[in-house]
């Protein structure tokens, strides 16, 4: 992938979602909160598909390190009263850093004991571990345990959002496509083999760890900041298994299937429930004739999950042969 | 002068089997040395012990002055040991180009955040690299096939990229373990060139695993000869060729 003018489409990107914050002001509700999911979303699909895709360390944890990211930035928050926009910003992007960071500590924390383990095994273990983040913040009444934690501060916008979503894809796709970056993709196609070539496969997996773990942590920040309510089970297994399914249909190791199957599985359910709250269709009488989707809404999304993963295994984007 | 490559009774025992005894090996730089044995006798098993995959039970392995006992593989290819492998293990989905780029990770002067903030050094070495893994592909005949996948090459193709790659650590020694294996005569004959050829352009030592006994006598310099994970012979072709052990234990007493 050529990155020649990534860091001008970087900018670009970032001003945009400034430019999309400010008009947006005034919008609020339903529409503006599927906005945020998509951006949020993205960063989760994106950051794990280092991880999962790119150094094929098959983790079933990251709605544990979004939690992680979550409760901490929202501890910080909820720490000030009223601020003016300058300060707010300031606390904001702390806030979201600290979370960042804690999370990557769990990623480091997760990173680690793992090494050895491939396959099944890896994939329980961070399973477990993301278990064990929600046991613990279920019971640590700090932060509301059962109960949940409310975010006083609402300061999530389209400006944060996709501006952070814009860095999380630079991030990944620039660390991924240099010289050092091969790294990852060796780890993963032949670990063995790439020892033998010098490349030190337990720092690759660490860091891959790491910086995915850092900005789950980011996104569970905005996830707070967004929804203002936290609770422990809103982060489990599931949630996990949602962002694992984006990595796989946007074909593993692939940066730009990986967003459109993050924004194409953040829109659906949408769609589906938009279906449902049809209230005519022509030829057809009663109102809401398709408000049974409703209810079939999830039996769809599995049954559609089913069919693309028999027919289309390598992802639903991946146009070329994988020689990346 | 001491040996580039030093053996001291090296040994490794899994459980109650051992693999190699007491091995003592030598190879110094520059040199071409073959070390054959039939089937089972531990040859590979010595390059893992050399490579760092496996760690000696006891006895020493030393590099270039210093012992490599304990070291990860990564450490050791770092030091310049790089090697092929019995059956090839190249990065599959990784393009040819990408096989041997990824490699020289080894020698990048930048480091990761440079990779990130993508400014002109960064953008320099690159391209920088990208040349040098162009100038190792078109000596090798490999050039026009540097956005293939890996996979998609022949199957000589495929060891003479490994062999490349190998060569991409820039290492003191190169260890081939059994790079004629699935060829035929035309392309050992090809493959013996090959060996004579890098041994001469980049100046290195070379310790060659192989089974075909024509490929080995035509080029090693020396021949270690390796039977149940014990050295039973050593000298030059010549005297491989006539020592009675080492026609016992080709076929068997």
């Amino acid at each position: 992938m050529n990155l020649r003018h990534a860091k001008t489409v970087l900018l670009g990107a970032i001003a945009l979602s400034l430019v999309a914050s400010l008009f947006s002001r005034h919008i609020s509700g339903y529409p503006l909160f599927v906005a945020y999911n998509i951006g949020i979303s993205l960063i989760m699909a994106v950051s794990l598909n280092l991880i999962n895709g790119y150094t094929g360390q098959f983790s079933l944890g990251h709605a544990g390190f979004m939690a992680v990211g979550a409760y901490s930035s929202a501890v910080i928050t909820n720490h000030f009263g009223d601020l003016n926009v300058f300060a707010a910003n300031a606390v904001f992007t702390f806030a979201l850093l600290a979370g960042g960071l804690a999370a990557a500590l769990a990623g480091l924390l997760v990173g680690v004991p793992t090494l050895r383990l491939r396959g099944d095994y890896l994939a329980i273990v961070t399973l477990g571990f993301g278990e064990i983040i929600r046991v613990i913040l279920q019971n640590m009444e700090a932060v509301g345990g059962a109960r949940g934690l409310s975010v006083t501060h609402g300061w999530t916008n389209l400006f944060w959002t996709f501006g952070l979503a814009a860095v999380t894809v630079y991030v990944v796709a620039a660390l991924v496509n240099s010289t050092y970056g091969r790294g990852f993709i060796a780890v993963r196609d032949d670990e063995v083999a790439a020892e033998a070539m010098g490349i030190n496969s337990t720092k690759y997996k660490v860091t891959a760890f790491a910086v995915g773990a850092f900005f789950a942590g980011i996104a569970g920040g905005l996830y707070a900041h967004a929804i203002q309510f936290l609770t422990p089970n809103g982060f489990g297994f599931m949630l996990s298994i949602a962002y694992v399914v984006m990595v796989i249909l946007g074909g593993m190791g692939n940066t730009i299937g990986v967003i459109l199957a993050a924004i194409l599985l953040t829109l659906l359910p949408e769609g589906l429930r938009m279906l449902a709250d049809i209230e005519h269709l022509p030829g057809i009488a009663g109102s809401r004739p398709l408000s049974w989707v409703e209810n079939t809404r999830m039996i769809i999304y599995s049954l559609l999950l089913i069919v693309l993963m028999l027919t289309r295994p390598q992802g639903l984007f991946t146009l070329r042969r994988r020689s990346r | 002068m001491s040996a580039l490559l030093q053996l001291d009774k090296a040994t490794i025992r899994f459980g109650g089997l051992t693999a190699v005894s007491e091995l003592d090996l030598q190879v110094g730089c520059n040199e071409l040395v073959g070390l054959i044995g039939p089937n089972g006798a531990g040859k590979t098993t010595a390059f893992n012990l050399i490579t760092g995959v496996y760690q000696p039970t006891a006895g020493g392995i030393a590099f270039d002055g210093s012992s490599i006992v304990g070291r990860k593989p990564c450490q050791i290819t770092a030091r310049g040991i790089a090697r092929t492998f019995q059956n090839i293990r190249l990065f599959s989905s990784l393009s040819v180009f990408d096989n041997v780029r990824a490699v020289f990770h080894l020698h990048l002067r930048g480091d990761v955040r440079q990779a990130l903030w993508r400014g002109r050094a960064f953008e320099r070495e690159e391209k920088s690299i990208a040349d040098r893994v162009m100038e190792l592909l078109e000596i090798f005949q490999l050039g026009r096939f540097r956005h293939e996948p890996a996979r998609s090459l022949s199957y000589g193709d495929q060891r003479r990229l490994e062999i490349v790659r190998a060569l991409a650590a820039q290492p003191k020694l190169l260890l081939l373990d059994e790079p004629a294996a699935g060829m035929n005569s035309t392309e050992k004959v090809e493959l013996t060139r090959l060996i004579r050829f890098i041994r001469e352009k980049f100046s290195i030592a070379v310790l060659l695993v192989e089974h075909d006994m024509q490929l080995v006598m035509g080029i090693c310099e020396r021949l270690v000869v390796l039977d149940y994970g014990l050295k039973i012979a050593e000298g030059t072709p010549e005297e491989i060729r006539q020592n009675p052990k080492v026609i016992a234990a080709y076929l068997g007493e």
